[in-house]
Parts: C-alpha cells; sequence; structure tokens
C-alpha cells in the first residue's frame, strides 16, 4: 500500500545521510529509493505524549522528511514516567518545544511542524491534508472519533494504537479499500465507564511498546513494503506477553465510509461521545452539585465540615490524603452504600483525585436516596494547587 | 461428551473488565452461543452486567465479542455457535495514549 503521492525525485540524499541512513540502504527492502520515499514523507503525529514519543523519536531517527506534532499541553512530572520525548529539564515546558528540540537532536535532517492547539472540528481538516500519513496518539475517544472521520473524509491513512494499564490495540485505518474506526467501534462507551490513564494508570513502558510497533506501520506504510494492520486489529497484553490480531471489517452501515454515508463533514465529537458542552453545562452542573476546595477548606476552618468521602483507590490515599472520613473505592460503592457513616440527609462532600470519579458517585448516591450530595470539584489536585501543595498531585 | 453437556469455552477478559472478576484474564463460560456464553459470565461476576448491557438487556454497542478471531457482528451475532475448542474474547474501545 505504498503511499503513491510521494515525490521522490525532489528527495536527493547529502553525503551526510547517506552516511546516517547506512544500514537501511543496504537493506533490500529499503535502499535508496525507500529511504528517498521516508524524506519526501510527511506524518503528522496526533499527541506528543505516550504514544507519540516513541513516534517522534524513532519517525525522525529513520528519517521521515516532515514530522508534524498536535499538543497542547506542558510537561509535567508524571508524563515522564513513560513520555521519553521530554527530559526532567523540561518540566513546565510546552510539550512541543520539548518534543522539537529532541527531534533536531535526534536527527537535524528532519523538518518539524508545532500544531500547538488542541484537534478540534473546526482545524482538523486544515491540518490533516497536509501530511501524507497520520498517527494517532491521543488520550480520550472525543479525539479518536474526530481524527478517524478527519482522516476518512481527508483520503489520508490513520495508523492508530491506543494503550490501557497492560494492554494496546493497534490497527491501519483509513488506506485506501480498508475499514476505518467506526468499522471497529461504531460507537464510543458512555463517558466514566473507561476509565483514562490518569484515572486507570498504565505501565510505563507500554506506549513505548505500542508506539514502536505503530511506528513500524508508519514506516511500513510509506515504503509500501509487507502487510501493514489494514483489516487488522492487533491486541498486545503485556502482562501475558501474548500478541493476537482480530479481523476488521468495513461495515456497509459505517456512517461515514459505508454505503450511504450519513457524516459528510466533521461533526460535535464532545456530543457525540456525551460529553456535556463546556458553555451548555446544565445537564451536567444540574445533576452533579460541585463545591470548590476554598468552601471545603474554608468549612473545616470554620468548625462545621461535611462528611467527606474519598471515592478513590486505597493505595491512591496513601500517595495524597487529604483527611477524608471514610474510603469507599468508587467501583465498590454501589454495594457498599450501607456502609457510608453519615445519613441520607446529611451534608456529603465526595472526592476524588480529578473530580471525574466522585461526580460518578455523586450521581449514583443521589439516585440512591442521598439528598444533600456534592463533588469536590478537581479532587485532590486541586487541593493540592490552592490549598496544601504538601498534598502530592500523581 | 454426551450431547446434553453444554459448551464450556475460554473467555479472555480485557484488563478494564479484570476487576470485576477477581482479577482473571481467563474466565470458563458455558453456553452453546456467544449470547448465552456472556449470560453466563454475567452470572458468575454480576457486576459486569452493567458494562456488556444496556438497560433493554441487549449487548452495548461499545462491547465487541469475537469467536476466535472474527466479530460476532459479522457471525450470527449472538447467536454464533461455540465449539469448545473456540475462544471468546471481550476487546472493548480503550482510548489511552
Amino acid at each position: 500500500m505504498p503511499i503513491s503521492t510521494l515525490d521522490t525525485d525532489a528527495a536527493t540524499l547529502s553525503p551526510d545521510e547517506l552516511r546516517r541512513y547506512n544500514r537501511h540502504l543496504i537493506l533490500p527492502e529499503v535502499g535508496k529509493e525507500g529511504q528517498q520515499k521516508l524524506k519526501a514523507a510527511s506524518v503528522l503525529l496526533v499527541g506528543a505524549g505516550g504514544l507519540g514519543s516513541p513516534l517522534a523519536l524513532y519517525l525522525a531517527a529513520a528519517g521521515v522528511g516532515r514530522l508534524g506534532l498536535v499538543d497542547f499541553d506542558v510537561v509535567d512530572e508524571s508524563n515522564l514516567q513513560r513520555q521519553v520525548l521530554h527530559g526532567t529539564k523540561d518540566v513546565g515546558r510546552p510539550k512541543l518545544q520539548s518534543a522539537r528540540d529532541r527531534i533536531k537532536d535526534v536527527n537535524p535532517h528532519v523538518a518539524v511542524d508545532l500544531h500547538e492547539m488542541r484537534l478540534t472540528s473546526e482545524n482538523a481538516l486544515d491540518v490533516i491534508p497536509e501530511y501524507d500519513l497520520v498517527a494517532d496518539g491521543t488520550d480520550n475517544f472525543p479525539t479518536r472519533y474526530l481524527v478517524n472521520d478527519a482522516c476518512v473524509l481527508a483520503g489520508v491513512p490513520n495508523v492508530y494504537a491506543s494503550i490501557f494499564r497492560f494492554e494496546g490495540q493497534v490497527s491501519v485505518f483509513g488506506a485506501p479499500g480498508g475499514p476505518d474506526y467506526r468499522d471497529l467501534y461504531p460507537e464510543p462507551p458512555p463517558p466514566g465507564l473507561v476509565p483514562s490513564c490518569a484515572e486507570g494508570g498504565v505501565l510505563g513502558v507500554l506506549p513505548g511498546l505500542v508506539g514502536t510497533i505503530q511506528a513500524t506501520e508508519v514506516i511500513k506504510m510509506i515504503l509500501g513494503v509487507g502487510e501493514p494492520l489494514i483489516g487488522r486489529l492487533l491486541l498486545i497484553d503485556a502482562l501475558s506477553m501474548s500478541f493476537r490480531t482480530l479481523k476488521v471489517r468495513k461495515d456497509p452501515n459505517n456512517p461515514i465510509s459505508g454505503e450511504n454515508p450519513t457524516i459528510t463533514e466533521l461533526i460535535d465529537y464532545e456530543q457525540f461521545c456525551g460529553i456535556p458542552q463546556q458553555n451548555g453545562r446544565a445537564q451536567q452542573d444540574d445533576a452533579v452539585p460541585e463545591v470548590t476546595v476554598q468552601t471545603l477548606h474554608a468549612r473545616r476552618e470554620a468548625g462545621n465540615a461535611p462528611f467527606l468521602l474519598d471515592v478513590r483507590k486505597p493505595y491512591e490515599a496513601e500517595i495524597a490524603d487529604i483527611g477524608a472520613d471514610q474510603l469507599i473505592p468508587v467501583e465498590e460503592l454501589a454495594e457498599r452504600l450501607a456502609e457510608v457513616r453519615a445519613d441520607q440527609d446529611d451534608e456529603i462532600v465526595v472526592h476524588c483525585r480529578s473530580g471525574a470519579r466522585s461526580a460518578r458517585a455523586v450521581t449514583l448516591m443521589r439516585e440512591a436516596g442521598f439528598s444533600n450530595v456534592a463533588n469536590l470539584a478537581g479532587g485532590t489536585l486541586a487541593w493540592s494547587e490552592e490549598i496544601d501543595e504538601a498534598v502530592p498531585t500523581y | 461428551m454426551s450431547t446434553t453437556t453444554p459448551t464450556t469455552t475460554r473467555l479472555q477478559i480485557p484488563t478494564p473488565l479484570r476487576s470485576f472478576t477477581g482479577g482473571n484474564a481467563t474466565v470458563a463460560v458455558t453456553g452453546d452461543t456467544a449470547g448465552a456464553a456472556i449470560a453466563n459470565l454475567v452470572e458468575q461476576f454480576p457486576d459486569l452486567k452493567q458494562h456488556l448491557y444496556d438497560d433493554e438487556g441487549t449487548l452495548r454497542s461499545f462491547v465487541n465479542v469475537y469467536v476466535n478471531d472474527d466479530d460476532i457482528r459479522y457471525l450470527d451475532g449472538p447467536d454464533t455457535r461455540l465449539g469448545s475448542d473456540d475462544t471468546l474474547s471481550i476487546v472493548p474501545a480503550v482510548a489511552g495514549g
């Protein structure tokens, strides 16, 4: 499945480059022609995090001519356990600046485009058609569907990977004649049902393992060699260290690439994934009352603190404790409601790390008849930032 | 094996759901069809129900079920027949990066 648009005539290799790429040049499957294809190719990396790190490093080292990076985050200490594109000295810097410096150090022959923004329905089709391939390493469902749809509409293949805890998935979507993400997963899970890496954790080396497979597929697609994962989903389980491939078929009812497409332009992916709008917040906010960390702190100072319930895992409370009265993990809450040491009409505040799990817990408790329960907005992260910096963030 | 013995199949549990199966990566389930085998899994681990079925009792559309390497959507759906050598897998969407 070679990328037919590559102009290898313009991609001549300098003596420097011929020395640098020697181990590619002597591979019959790459050779000088393949190396020129790599130089002529452009790849957009969506996300410069866990998967984006090995992608950027290996694609740069391999001599891909132009790498685009989309990210809007700054490097956080908690990234360094897996995001090897960034170093300790980069904490607090925009990820794209750190990524550019590292890529230029690995291979100064690579052109780097920085797109410091959140990919949205408004800008995705300005950026994606500028590249031969996309490698999706984002961390949320709305962006997964956005990248898929934009790639299908633009006709740009999407080398896809995602990770969770000890597992990874890799496939190639949107190649000519091949299936796409909506063929595999027609609908997203409701928000909150599948935890993010920030909530559920991820083995630091896992994105290295999965991201290098993703990078391998990118390079195969550029070179037109081997059998890319088109129509196949690779499942990786690092705990059992087992690799399986499942078939992915084209669904005739696929709304963007099926027989009668109903999606002909980019849609609102937050809404598609059931996530309430930032400005039309009525739904979520009516359902989940919130208190701020300042309010809770002031109430404690005044000696009339509400009952504080922690719904994280016990080991999380060992890492960062803000003095909850009781801990019941949100996964067990439905069955252990009777254990809550507060009455149904007592004032209860529920907290977790970021406020996401505790919002689910508040909804669950209200449905079970607790009448005066609220979510601690921002969780221990907000407490650490605004009240007590001695509380670790994780 | 007598013809009345229901088929026992190995069902692979993905990481996000293992907290509901006592940490087990595979569970032996009985049932002659994919749908019956998943129902048997939920009988063994009732907390899984809300993750696998919607309020109407149908399998949630974001939960993919495979018999060997094929999605049951392209076989006979929940009525897909199982043999004792088949492997059944639940493959949910994950989005981490």
